[in-house]
């Protein structure tokens, strides 16, 4: 057995043992405190930078601030509209995720639990939405807008998103709907209970673990969307925020108010930061399920 | 037919399609319009020419798709894609199977803390994460020119203004941004593999190498080939990472199909073509989706 290099290594030679233990344990260690620290300290410095001045940024790098600025702050979110694009945000990404957990559950629980003729079309229909890449409706989709006055129009973008979350919404809370005990229904149904009460009084809350799992996966999904609002929204006054920072971006190539960026993007970061540190395991659960679809 | 038509009529009286037809509409509506309708109509505009003046496009067979043959600006673009492609996805996976091993069978302290750290990135916005790096790569104000310096760079390096190095530097990005993803991916499938087969493996002398090697990496097959699916589909678009960063420049060198369909359609206006572009890029992640399910279709291990 060539396996057995060391066969009396536990008894005959405990010192090297422990020395090469010791070894592989450091090793380990060190590549993953070195993948944490890849990623913490962009973060930390990112932090400490957003108090500094333009001068300190410039000159000293690594250095920490001087005196705390905390007018950066002021300045990104009044002058900067990092508070204007964070409202757009939210006055899409709230109607679009209700939307988007109604629509789906109550098209999910029929698939999942009716027969009639359609039923696999329809799914099958729905689930050809994720094959293709959304670059490819860009252009028409772009000309639909305008030609429903919907271009610069929250109401728009939150029927767009909807619309392309609503695939994969469907495919996951389907099996999930399927997996929930059809006595309860049935029961409910001798009670003399109607489908609707059925839905909304059973079923809804039985696929509550579910319906988290797709709230923080669509949330995620539409909070960074960029290309939609990128195409649909072209007024400044309108912007969303992954479209607002990018904006202030490429706005510092010739109108230089560097702590400003680096506050804006400290204020887009902290509350992910803080949401992500109270919910991380859900949140964890809900962005991974989305690879166990295959 | 009459008899059909009366029994589709008795089938939808029937009180159960009460529930269907409220519950289904509205979703299948709004799918139609927005989604459905838009892709269609893509598969049409791809074979015209529009600029958006005139009310309708005009219809030009494949003359679009001849001309992309012919366009180096798509070949560069697809080049980039190509590049992407290939590297990305590869050390993607080798450091997330090393960490996820090392958190699974490393007897690690503060597993959770390492976990919870490496995924944070993929909860932010790939824009934040572009504008970030940005700052990092940025020649005076980044951190890595200066630490290039420490290293012996003589003067500061523009790693995103250098056309030799921009690529690169996207692609690291986004590497940073995955490896969290799918440590947590091949955690939950390492903790699904039973203990017993390490037990009895480690009885019969194996080195944790083995481990990986002859149980790990077979009982983990299914879920790495949906890791590759998942990143060959990422690294065909690229699109928010490209955009933020570089904008396809400098002189596109980091030019992908997403950022050239969205230039030739949002800033050229060149709306037939652009669509023609974005048919090139969906048959690309469509066939790589393929392939990667095909080449990886190993028979994987029932336990």
């Amino acid at each position: 057995m060539t396996k057995r290099a060391f066969p009396n290594a536990s008894s005959s030679a405990p010192f090297s043992r422990r020395l090469r233990q010791l070894a592989s344990h450091t090793v380990l260690n060190f590549s993953l405190v070195v993948w944490a620290l890849l990623v913490i300290l962009p973060l930390i410095w990112l932090v400490y930078s957003s108090f500094k001045t333009d001068q300190e940024i410039f000159f000293e790098p690594w250095a920490l601030p001087g005196a705390l600025q905390w007018n950066n702050f002021a300045r990104a979110w009044v002058s900067a509209y990092i508070g204007q694009y964070f409202l757009n945000s939210l006055k899409v990404v709230i109607p679009s995720l209700a939307l988007t957990l109604a629509l789906s559950s109550m098209t999910a629980y029929i698939l999942a639990r009716f027969r009639f003729p359609g039923n696999r079309a329809l799914f099958y229909l729905f689930m050809a939405g994720m094959l293709f890449p959304i670059f490819l409706a860009l252009v028409p989709l772009f000309f639909l807008a305008k030609e429903l006055h919907l271009l610069n129009s929250f109401l728009g973008l939150t029927l767009v998103y909807t619309a392309y979350s609503l695939p994969f919404t469907i495919f996951f809370l389907t099996g999930f709907f399927k997996t929930l005990p059809s006595e309860l229904h049935e029961a409910a149904l001798i009670d003399g209970a109607n489908e609707y009460q059925v839905f909304f009084r059973v079923m809804l809350p039985l696929a509550q673990p579910g319906l988290v799992a797709m709230a923080i996966f669509n949330f995620l999904g539409m909070w960074n969307q960029y290309i939609l609002p990128l195409v649909l929204m072209s007024e400044r006054d309108n912007y969303v925020l992954p479209q607002g920072l990018s904006f202030l971006l490429h706005q510092q190539y010739y109108k230089s108010d560097w702590s400003a960026l680096f506050a804006a993007l400290t204020i887009i970061m902290t509350p992910t930061l803080a949401v992500y540190a109270v919910f991380q395991s859900q949140i964890q659960k809900g962005v991974t399920v989305g690879a166990l679809k295959g | 037919m009459s008899i059909n038509i009366n029994r589709a009529l008795a089938a939808f009286t029937k009180k159960k399609y009460h529930i269907i037809i409220p519950f289904t509409m509205p979703s299948l509506a709004l799918f139609l319009v927005f989604v459905v309708y838009p892709y269609a109509q893509a598969m049409y505009f791809s074979l015209t020419k529009w600029r958006g003046l005139t009310p309708k496009p005009t219809y030009i067979g494949l003359a679009n798709f001849e001309k992309l043959l012919g366009d180096a600006f798509f070949w560069n673009a697809l080049k980039h894609n190509l590049i992407y492609l290939v590297s990305i996805p590869l050390i993607t996976i080798v450091i997330a199977l090393y960490l996820a091993f090392l958190l699974t069978h490393g007897r690690a302290r503060f597993r959770k803390f390492y976990r919870i750290t490496f995924f944070f990135p993929q909860v932010m916005s790939l824009v934040a994460i572009g504008v970030l790096w940005s700052f990092i790569y940025h020649p005076t104000i980044g951190i890595l020119s200066s630490i290039a310096g420490f290293f012996g760079a003589p003067e500061p390096i523009a790693w995103l203004g250098n056309p030799d190095l921009a690529l690169g530097a996207v692609g690291a990005v986004v590497i940073w941004q995955a490896v969290g993803f799918f440590v947590v991916l091949f955690i939950a499938g390492m903790d699904s593999i039973p203990a017993s087969y390490y037990e009895a493996a480690t009885i019969d002398g194996a080195t944790r190498w083995d481990l990986f090697w002859k149980i790990t990496l077979p009982l983990l097959w299914d879920t790495i080939r949906t890791a590759l699916v998942f990143l060959a589909i990422s690294a065909t678009n690229m699109f928010a990472i490209t955009q933020t960063m570089t904008q396809g420049g400098p002189n596109r060198s980091t030019d992908v199909l997403s950022t050239y369909v969205y230039e030739r359609a949002f800033l050229s206006g060149k709306f037939g073509y652009a669509t023609a572009v974005a048919v090139a890029m969906f048959l690309l992640a469509f066939t790589l989706s393929l392939l990667t399910m095909l080449a990886t279709r190993r028979e994987s291990v029932e336990y």
